[in-house]
This record gives structure tokens, C-alpha cells and sequence, in this order.
């Protein structure tokens, strides 16, 4: 599996390897013949490193993650700057900033309307948790109530650099997953979304 | 100068001699052309990309693409699988036969114009002798594609877009054609293969002096208008109408717009070479045999690719540079000065080629 | 001050005073009207600003606070209290017809607090979802999550709106339209590129041309102030980094100075004197990206990159003192919370000489460029009355050529010693907006040549108790934040928690224009309009 493949980091650089670790054993136990996992290989080579943000930020994380795109940091060195601003078109969506009550639903549909494959980067204390606004009577409490959340990147806002720590240990779960055969992916999220319902019957 | 036409001679004589009959020769001929004109397409499209991000890389002090594949090489590649086999979305409510033709059509329409180009000495796929009068009848079929892509997606951003891609591209047309029918009087034909080589001693922008000088600038400005390009890129002002026409598209129908939207560059900096430097005639100079000489040892493709990436490259350059326009402005810009302007300078070569004040 | 009072006893007989930092005169509410229309109208109050406007909850009864001032009485202020006695059927006249400002300032205060305003055009919610059940703000708010839990069905968009209007002495409820039945909406926003954030513009189009724009806020509303009423002051503080997150030091600075007003506490010179460098470095800040991204909302993404290189520079200079890009939490009551990095006044001077040259460059880069003056000039004309009737402050109101600036009407801090000029401009357009700005980064750098070489020795932070207690009371204190006037308003029932913490954010006014600019422009125009102006959301959110 390619995960220790991504570019100038060693394997070491990564905080949480045991997590992707058993990623990769779940995949190695159910097997693949080898065509298939080259295939395989090719696909999420593809995907890891051709991922399109959705253009998405309700406050200072926004800002930071303009700073990500701007020269200094230049986050089209990884091929991340198609930023696309309709949903269909991307890839990923990174919730930078709180989620409050009336933006849930909006969130919700945002998430459907992106395409397959898609992942959700949860961007900043207030995505992650609620952050300074945990108790407040209208924010919710991480993103991860309303949408099954990939990666975490905590931090007020978090630096660009953190930004790049996130995407990258992004690309390496996507190295770890199948496009044949094993449909985990969406049988994790259908599983999720029957979990966390709409609520119905409110407004016709 | 190495004449491409002998290869493809010698392959269809090969092919008649196995002894093949007529018909089934064609055929077989028509398919190898159609796979080589598709793969060329696709190289193209892909080259372009990398080509516009590593470009405007460089003008906003980034390094653009560098870490998949040396120098970002691969990068392009692994955005055709992703965008390969990303879902495709189906919307309710929506004209799915018409929203599903779009992308095709518009496909369909710059892969025939890609087969008009002259590529190299003998490199023609169609050579009529109505050749560059069919690449502008084909070049509007496109707009179709936008203006229903637009319809059918049932949003009200896209049919914006779609009818802003409308106006301007029917507005800009006009100055499109003018300026390439000046350049015709000048040359006296339409055939795409006479035109470049009537530019054999000299190309046509020094021999057509002032009046094809003003025709080249009036074609570049109407044709980064044609392929929806900054400053003029309104029907998917990406921060007036998230994506325009094609926000409702997903995977690889989305990738046929981007891939056209790359291939029209490539393709009106194409025809732009074509009517002005010379297509693939190399740069001559009447008189200095040696230096002819000399160019003449460079192929003819490369000649013809070489000053394609350069127009391209200028209107890439107006894309990071300039802001975009308004509606409004757009096309009393049009109306009011271009069209004017170009059917003044058509006048003024008429009188050119009548008085022969050219060289 | 006197003589304020007996024009106000002339006008009304029924007002009476309470004294404050700023003169508070109580009305009852039926004067109130009358009383608004004199305040406005006459010649010698002439109070033709509403600066705040602060719903109240005083557990007993319910009431508005406003806050005038005038642009011809050299900005005395005047504080009003209108009381509703019955809390459960608050009503109050809408002052919205006098100042247009108070439009949506009125419909927050019903949505948070419950008090419906006579004769307000369009009495809805404004921050919460259209079927929120009950009213935060108010004391016995039912906070139980069971009331109102996180919808997931999509909300339906509010086309009927109400009035409620005085017939035969009693008050009824008229219901009215926000669009015609044949008005093609389109909904720009809350996920889309260039409302700078999740702004919603329910735009009516004819073609291209905008006929109405309805403004649907509250998509990053996180209730901040009543988040403050559960905390202690030192608590609140790091809000207001987050409100205005491209002004953090100044209303960080409002904030920490309003709570000092209400302890008598001096702060030290040294710490005065950063702070207003820190204020001064963030207004280059922000005006660099509202540069960046007005460039590139009108298609010249490569300018947003020349404005963003500039930027990183100032936020190194941030980094090294207060230790983050953004969201610095570096004021603190009393003073600074730590000394400046022994590189600060070298990267001061290294960004003030590069400035001016790098200004040149943005100019020939993007606004010296013919489009971008077509797309600018004459575009989202704002006259000034209106922009003094709307309250539009910041660079905003001095395109407009109202001289606005807090810092010279209303000095707070070291300003007054500083020799700067306040940038106004005459032409009332986008253009000017945006020329006002620039302006102000060469003004902003010409106070930081000033102060950079005379830091004074002393103490960062005054001698603060440690548990903060304010006395019974209420303050207002207001600064120039980089998108205007920015205010906060204390009310303190003597404990260690705030009862009643308002802010009055510039952003909230800068939306309330949108309608009235884009009317008649094209849908391009009110991109544009949009990033002259130059909102944060979560600052008119909060």
C-alpha cells in the first residue's frame, strides 16, 4: 500500500501511523489479487493527489487558508488550488469556521451535491468541536454531528502548515482505500447519515 | 522542407497493395486518423492545463505544480483519473437527453476544428478548398453545447451563464469573421494549405503591414472573447455565478468543458498562427537563402506548435493580468468599437490588395 | 451639557436624565416617536447619527438603548432608554423610517429579545432560523436543546414578512410581501465565492439588472453576547478577536478600554503606545486584503496574490510578538499580555519604507488598469446623506466624503498626538472605497513612522485586581476598527459577569446598504459593491 508515499515525508513525520496502519491490515485481511490492487493503486494515486477544495469558509479560517493559497505557501504545489466554487466539482470540503443552526442544513445539501469520491476535513477548533462557542444556544458542536468527518485539523485558526499536515495525511487514508471490490467507503457513510437523521416533519 | 504527405502516400499505397478493397482502406484509414486525432486531443488538453498552471504560477510569484512527477509533470494525469471516474451526477427535473448532449457537442465541435488545422507540411486531416469558412461555421456549433448545457441544467446560474455566453459569443463573432476575412482578400483563397503557402515569402503579417497588423490584434481580442477567457471569461464568472453553465456538471462531463474549454485556446491560437504567422511555414526571409536555409531544417510541426503555445501564451498572459469586464461594457465594446474597427480595417486592405501595396 | 438637557425638557417635558459616561435621557414610550422625530429634525439637537442600538433585558421590563450622535454638534453623544413596562407583549415605535440603520438593527433586537417595533416595514427574524422558538437574549430564555435542535430540513425561504401598525389605539398585525409573485430571485449565497462568507443575497434580476436584494443573515451567528453573560470579563475578551477577525486588535482594544473606563483604570504609555501600533498594523493588514479580494471578485486573481505577499509580511510581525497569525488575543485588561519581540521596530521600519513603493505597484497592477476603473467608478453610488443616515462609517462612509474617522472625532488613546490626515474622498462610488483605503495604508504607516522610535520605557499592563468587577452601571466606548466605528456597550450589575454586553459592529451597517447600491446595477455590480464595502460576516453575525 502507498502510504508511506508521499513526497519529501518519511513515515515518522506522521503523528497517528496506527490508525492508517490498521486501515491498511482491514484491506490486506479481505485481499486483493494483484491486477486489481495495481488498479487500485493507480486509481488512489490519482485521487490522492488530484484533490479539488470547495470553496468554503465561513470565518477566520477562511482567511488562513486564502494565506494557504497565496505565494508563501502555494498549496498548488501539491495540485490543490482548483479551487472550485460549485460543489460538483470538488473533492473535498474543508468546514473552516463554525457551523451554527441555520447553516446545517445548507452544510448538509453542500455535501450531498459533491460527487464521489468526497471528504470532509473538519478545519479549526469550531469545526472540530464548537471551539470558543461550544455553549452557545445556536453553534453545533463539531461538524462531525451533521457530516462524517475524515480529518481533523484543531487549532484557532490552524497555521497553513497544519493546513498541510491535514491534506496530506488525507491523501495518505485515500491511498489506503479500494475502488474495487470493497465499498466500505460509502457503506461507512450510509451508515453514518442513519445515525445522524434529518429531522422530519417539521416544514413540509 | 520535409513534406509529411510522402509518409501518409506511402501507408495508403502499403494498405492498397495488401491488396484491401476500397471502401474497407478508407475506413481503416478513417480510424487510424480518428484514434491519433483523439489521443492528440487528449495530449493536447492535458499539456495545456499544466501549461496554464505552471504559467500563472509564474506570474503570481508561486511554483505552481512540482511535487507529483518531476516538476509537477504527473499532475495533470492523476487529475484525468480522479475526474475520469468521479461520480456523474443525474439531477431531477432537469432535460437529462439535452443536459447529457451538451458536453458532446461542444466536444465534438473543437475536435473538428482540431482536424482543420494545418499541423505540418502535408499534415492536413480536411483540406477544402472552404477550409477556414467551415472552422468558423464549426466554431459556432459550440455555442450550442454552452447554451444548452446552460438550459438544461435548470438553475438559474447556469442559464445566466449560458445566456450571457450567447450575447457574447455572437457579438464576438462578427469581429472574428471580419478580421479573418480581411486577412482573405489578402490571401485570395480560402483553402487553409494555399493560405500558408502564399506565406511562403514572408508571412502574412509583414506582408499585410498595417491592416493585418490591426486584424491580428482585433482576431486575438475576439477569440480570448470566443473561448470565454479572462478578461472576458463572464459566462462562468466564477465569483458572479460560482461556475457558470457548467456548475451543474460533475466528472467527466465537467472534464469535457475544461478540456474543450483548453483545447479552444489551443485551437484559435492555432487558426491565429495559421492567418498570420504562417502556420507551419517557417520564418523566411526573401533574399537571405542561408538563413532560410537554416529555418527550413526545423520541422514544420514544431513551427506550427511552437507559434500556437506562443499566442496561446499571450492570451493566457491577458487572463492573469486583466480584471474582468461587465456585461455591458463587453459589448459596447463590440458594438461599438470592434466591429466598427474591423470592418474599417477590411476596407482599408481591400484597398491594399487593390492598389497592391503590399509586399 | 446643560443646555442639551433643557432643549430636551422643551421637546419632551416627560424625559428624564440620568447621567453616565454619556448623557442618558429616559422616555417613555409613548413620547418616544415624537420625541425621535425632534432629535432628528431639530435644528438644535440635530442628532442625525443613530451610532448603537442596544436591545435590553432588565429582567422586570424590556427596553432599547440608542446611542446619537451628530455630525454638526462635534459628536457630543446622547444616550435614549425606552422602557417597555409589559415584557411579554413588548412593543415600541420603529425609529426605522428617522434613521434607515435602525431597519435591521430592530430586527435583530426582535429576533434576540422579542421586541416588536410599530410601523417597521418587515418584522422578521433576522439572525435565527424563521421557526426558532423563543428569544435568546432574553433572561429566561429556555436554552433546553429539545426546543430547538439541529434542523436538518431546509429552512423555507420567508416571503411573508408583517408590520405591526397602530389602528384605533390598538395594535395589529398586517402582513406584507418581501418579492412580488412574478420577481425571478436568485439566491446568492451563503456558499458562494464572493460574499466573503456565508451571506445570502435573495436577489431579484430583471436580465441583469438587480431590482431588490434581500439580505439573509445569521448563517454564522454563534451568539456571542449572551455567550459573555456567563463569563467573567477577562473571559470575553478573546470574542472580539474572532467577531471582526481582520480588525482583532482594535476591538480588542474597544473592549478592553470600555472595561477600564468602568474600573478608572490608566493604562500604562508603553502599552497605549503598542496598542496603537498594533491597531495601525492591522488596519494595513486587513486594507491589504480588502484589496486582494476586491481584485479578485472582479477577475484579477493576480493582484489578490501581490496584496497577500505584503500581508504575510505584517502577520510575521505579529507572529513574533503575540505568538499567532490570527486571532492574536494579545490586549488584555489593563494593558498587553506580553512585551514586543526585539525585532518588532526593524520589521516596522522594513514594512513602512517598502510600503509606499509596493502601493505604486498595486495601482499599475490592478486599479490603474482601464477595466477596473470602469468596473469601479460610478458604481454603488452611496450620497453622503445616505451613508449619515444608513451609518455607514470606516473608509466606507469617507468614500462617501463624511468625515466619520473615531480617531479624530472621538480620540481615544495617543491619537491626538499623532499627526495624521483623515482620507476622505468625494465620489461616493466603489471607486473611492477603494481609493480610501489604499490612502489609509500610507496614513496608517505615517503613524507607525511616528511611533516607532518612541516607544517609551514602563510597564506593559496596569496593577488589574484580580477578580474584575465592574460597579453597577453601564459604559459605551467605541474605536475606528479598520471597516469603521466600532462600539461596545457594558451594562454591569456589579458581579463578576457582564449582565448585558452589546457590539456594535460597522459590517452590520454595511450590509444594511446593499439594497439601496445595487438597485439598478447589474449582478456583476453588486459583487463589486459587495467588496468596496468590504464586509466581515462573522462580525455582522457575531
Amino acid at each position: 500500500m502507498g502510504i508511506d508515499k508521499i513526497k519529501s515525508m518519511s513515515r515518522d513525520d506522521f503523528k497517528d501511523n496506527e490508525y492508517i496502519d490498521k486501515l491498511v491490515e482491514e484491506l490486506n485481511a479481505t485481499g486483493a489479487n494483484v491486477m486489481v490492487g495495481k488498479m487500485d493503486d493507480l486509481i488512489n494515486w490519482g485521487r490522492a493527489n488530484s484533490l479539488w477544495p470547495l470553496c468554503f469558509g465561513t470565518s477566520c479560517c477562511a482567511i488562513e487558508f486564502m494565506s494557504l493559497g497565496a505565494a508563501r505557501y502555494d498549496m498548488a504545489r501539491f495540485g490543490f488550488e482548483v479551487a472550485r466554487n460549485s460543489p460538483r466539482q470538488a473533492d473535498y470540503i474543508m468546514v473552516q469556521g463554525t457551523i451554527v443552526h441555520r447553516m446545517a442544513p445548507v452544510m448538509r445539501r453542500l455535501y450531498e451535491q459533491v460527487a464521489e469520491p468526497k471528504y470532509v476535513i473538519a478545519c479549526g477548533g469550531c469545526a472540530v468541536s464548537g471551539g470558543p462557542f461550544k455553549k452557545s444556544y445556536c453553534v453545533v458542536n463539531g461538524v462531525d454531528e451533521i457530516l462524517p468527518v475524515d480529518v481533523y485539523i484543531p487549532g484557532c485558526p490552524p497555521r497553513p502548515e497544519a493546513m498541510f499536515y491535514g491534506l496530506m495525511q488525507l491523501q495518505r487514508k485515500i491511498k489506503v482505500e479500494r475502488f474495487f471490490g470493497g465499498a466500505n467507503r460509502k457503506e461507512k457513510i450510509e451508515e453514518f447519515f442513519k445515525q445522524h437523521p434529518e429531522e422530519k416533519g417539521h416544514i413540509g | 522542407m520535409f513534406n509529411f504527405g510522402q509518409w501518409t502516400a506511402a501507408f495508403n499505397s502499403w494498405l492498397m497493395g495488401l491488396g484491401t478493397p476500397e471502401w474497407l482502406g478508407i475506413t481503416i484509414e478513417c480510424v487510424i486518423i480518428a484514434v491519433l486525432i483523439l489521443l492528440t486531443y487528449t495530449v493536447l488538453a492535458l499539456f495545456y492545463i499544466l501549461y496554464e498552471r505552471k504559467l500563472c504560477a509564474w506570474f503570481q510569484c508561486r511554483l505552481g505544480p512540482m511535487r507529483v512527477g518531476p516538476w509537477g509533470l504527473l499532475q495533470v494525469f492523476a487529475d484525468m483519473f480522479k475526474i475520469l471516474i468521479k461520480e456523474l451526477i443525474s439531477l431531477k427535473d432537469t432535460d437529462r437527453f439535452l443536459f447529457k448532449l451538451a458536453p458532446y457537442i461542444l466536444i465534438t465541435s473543437s475536435v473538428v476544428m482540431l482536424a482543420c488545422l494545418p499541423w505540418g507540411n502535408g499534415l492536413q486531416i480536411i483540406n477544402w478548398n472552404i477550409g477556414i469558412f467551415f472552422v468558423l461555421a464549426v466554431s459556432s456549433v459550440g455555442v450550442l453545447g454552452i447554451l444548452l448545457a446552460g438550459w438544461a441544467s435548470n438553475n438559474k446560474y447556469t442559464l445566466i451563464g449560458a445566456m450571457r455566453s450567447g450575447a457574447q459569443m455572437v457579438s464576438y463573432e462578427l469581429s472574428l469573421g471580419l478580421s479573418i476575412i480581411t486577412i482573405i482578400v489578402l490571401s485570395g483563397t480560402m483553402n487553409i494549405n494555399d493560405i500558408v503557402l502564399e506565406q511562403a515569402n514572408g508571412w502574412f503579417i509583414f506582408k499585410g503591414h498595417i491592416p493585418a497588423i490591426i486584424a491580428c490584434i482585433i482576431y486575438i481580442i475576439a477569440a480570448t472573447a470566443e473561448t470565454n477567457r479572462g478578461p472576458f471569461d463572464l459566462p462562468e464568472a466564477e465569483h458572479e455565478l460560482t461556475a457558470g453553465y457548467h456548475t451543474e456538471y460533475s466528472g467527466i462531463h465537467f472534464g469535457f468543458f475544461y478540456l474543450a474549454e483548453y483545447l479552444n485556446l489551443f485551437i484559435v491560437s492555432g487558426i491565429a498562427s495559421l492567418m498570420f504567422l504562417g502556420g507551419w511555414m517557417p520564418l523566411h526571409i526573401p533574399g537571405w537563402d542561408g538563413f532560410n536555409a537554416v529555418m527550413n531544417w526545423i520541422p514544420s510541426i514544431v513551427w506550427f506548435i511552437g507559434k500556437a503555445f506562443f499566442i496561446s501564451f499571450v492570451i493566457i498572459w491577458f487572463k492573469w493580468t486583466f480584471p474582468r469586464v461587465r456585461i455591458d461594457q463587453m459589448l459596447a465594446f463590440e458594438w461599438k468599437y470592434l466591429m466598427p474597427f474591423s470592418l474599417a480595417n477590411l476596407l482599408l486592405m481591400t484597398l491594399c490588395v487593390a492598389f497592391g501595396w503590399h509586399f | 451639557m446643560s443646555d442639551i438637557k433643557d432643549i430636551i425638557v422643551k421637546v419632551c417635558p416627560s424625559a428624564t436624565f440620568e447621567e453616565a459616561d454619556v448623557l442618558m435621557v429616559n422616555v417613555p414610550e409613548k413620547d418616544w416617536y415624537d420625541f425621535a422625530k425632534e432629535l432628528k429634525n431639530n435644528r438644535e439637537l440635530d442628532f442625525d447619527v443613530l451610532t448603537a442600538l442596544v436591545g435590553m433585558d432588565w429582567t422586570e421590563t424590556v427596553g432599547v438603548v440608542y446611542y446619537f450622535t451628530s455630525t454638526s454638534h462635534h459628536w457630543e453623544m446622547l444616550s435614549v432608554k425606552v422602557v417597555c413596562e409589559n415584557r411579554d407583549d413588548a412593543y415600541i415605535h420603529s425609529v426605522s423610517d428617522l434613521w434607515k440603520v435602525a431597519n435591521f438593527q430592530e430586527r435583530e433586537a426582535y429576533d434576540l429579545l422579542g421586541i416588536k417595533f410599530i410601523n417597521h416595514p418587515d418584522m422578521r427574524r433576522f439572525f435565527l432560523r424563521n421557526d426558532w422558538v423563543g428569544h435568546p437574549l432574553r433572561k429566561d430564555y429556555d436554552a433546553d436543546p429539545k426546543l430547538n435542535p439541529i434542523r436538518l430540513d431546509d429552512e423555507v425561504n420567508e416571503d411573508d414578512s408583517r408590520m405591526y401598525i397602530e389602528e384605533g389605539g390598538k395594535i395589529v398585525e398586517k402582513p406584507c410581501k418581501v418579492f412580488k409573485d412574478d420577481d425571478y430571485v436568485v439566491n446568492i449565497g451563503p456558499q458562494h465565492p464572493s460574499t466573503h462568507g456565508v451571506m445570502r443575497f435573495r436577489t431579484a434580476i430583471d436580465g441583469e439588472e438587480v431590482k431588490k436584494v434581500d439580505v439573509v443573515s445569521g448563517y454564522i451567528h454563534r451568539g456571542i453576547e449572551k455567550l459573555c453573560e456567563d463569563l467573567t470579563y477577562p473571559q470575553i475578551l478573546h470574542f472580539t478577536d474572532r467577531m471582526d477577525y481582520m480588525s482583532a486588535h482594535q476591538n480588542r482594544h474597544c473592549l478592553c478600554m470600555c472595561i477600564e473606563k468602568g474600573l478608572g483604570l490608566e493604562v500604562p504609555r508603553r502599552a497605549q503606545v503598542i496598542r496603537v501600533m498594533m491597531d495601525e498594523l492591522m488596519r494595513i493588514s486587513s486594507h491589504l486584503l480588502s484589496f486582494g479580494c476586491t481584485a479578485m471578485d472582479l477577475g484579477a486573481t493576480t493582484a489578490f496574490f501581490y496584496g497577500f505577499r505584503e500581508r504575510e509580511m505584517v502577520l510575521d510581525i505579529f507572529e513574533k510578538t503575540c505568538g499567532a497569525r490570527m486571532s492574536m488575543n494579545y490586549n488584555v485588561i489593563g494593558g498587553v499580555i506580553a512585551d514586543l519581540h526585539p525585532d518588532f521596530c526593524k520589521d516596522v521600519k522594513h514594512l513602512i519604507e517598502i510600503m509606499p513603493e509596493r502601493l505604486k505597484e498595486y495601482h499599475k497592477v490592478f486599479s490603474g488598469n482601464i477595466i477596473a476603473k470602469n468596473r469601479l467608478k460610478g458604481v454603488g453610488i452611496l450620497p453622503k446623506e445616505d451613508a449619515v443616515n444608513y451609518c455607514i462609517t470606516g473608509p466606507s462612509g469617507r468614500g462617501s466624503n463624511w468625515s466619520c474617522d473615531c480617531r479624530k472625532k472621538h480620540p481615544y488613546s495617543v491619537y491626538p498626538e499623532l499627526d495624521f490626515e483623515e482620507v476622505l474622498l468625494d465620489g461616493c462610488d466603489s471607486y473611492s472605497r477603494y481609493m480610501v483605503r489604499m490612502k489609509e495604508i500610507e496614513q496608517s504607516c505615517k503613524i507607525l513612522a511616528q511611533l516607532v522610535d518612541n516607544i517609551p520605557e514602563g510597564d506593559i499592563r496596569a496593577q488589574v485586581p484580580k477578580i474584575v468587577k465592574l460597579p453597577v452601571g453601564h459604559w459605551y466606548q467605541q474605536v475606528e476598527a479598520s471597516r469603521g466605528t466600532f462600539g461596545v456597550y457594558i451594562e454591569s450589575d456589579g458581579g463578576k459577569n457582564p449582565y448585558r454586553v452589546h457590539f456594535q459592529s460597522p459590517c452590520f451597517n454595511l450590509v444594511g446598504v446593499m439594497d439601496l447600491c445595487c438597485r439598478g446595477n447589474m449582478i456583476a455590480d453588486l459583487i463589486t459593491i459587495g467588496a468596496a464595502l468590504d464586509f466581515v460576516i462573522p462580525d455582522i453575525d457575531r
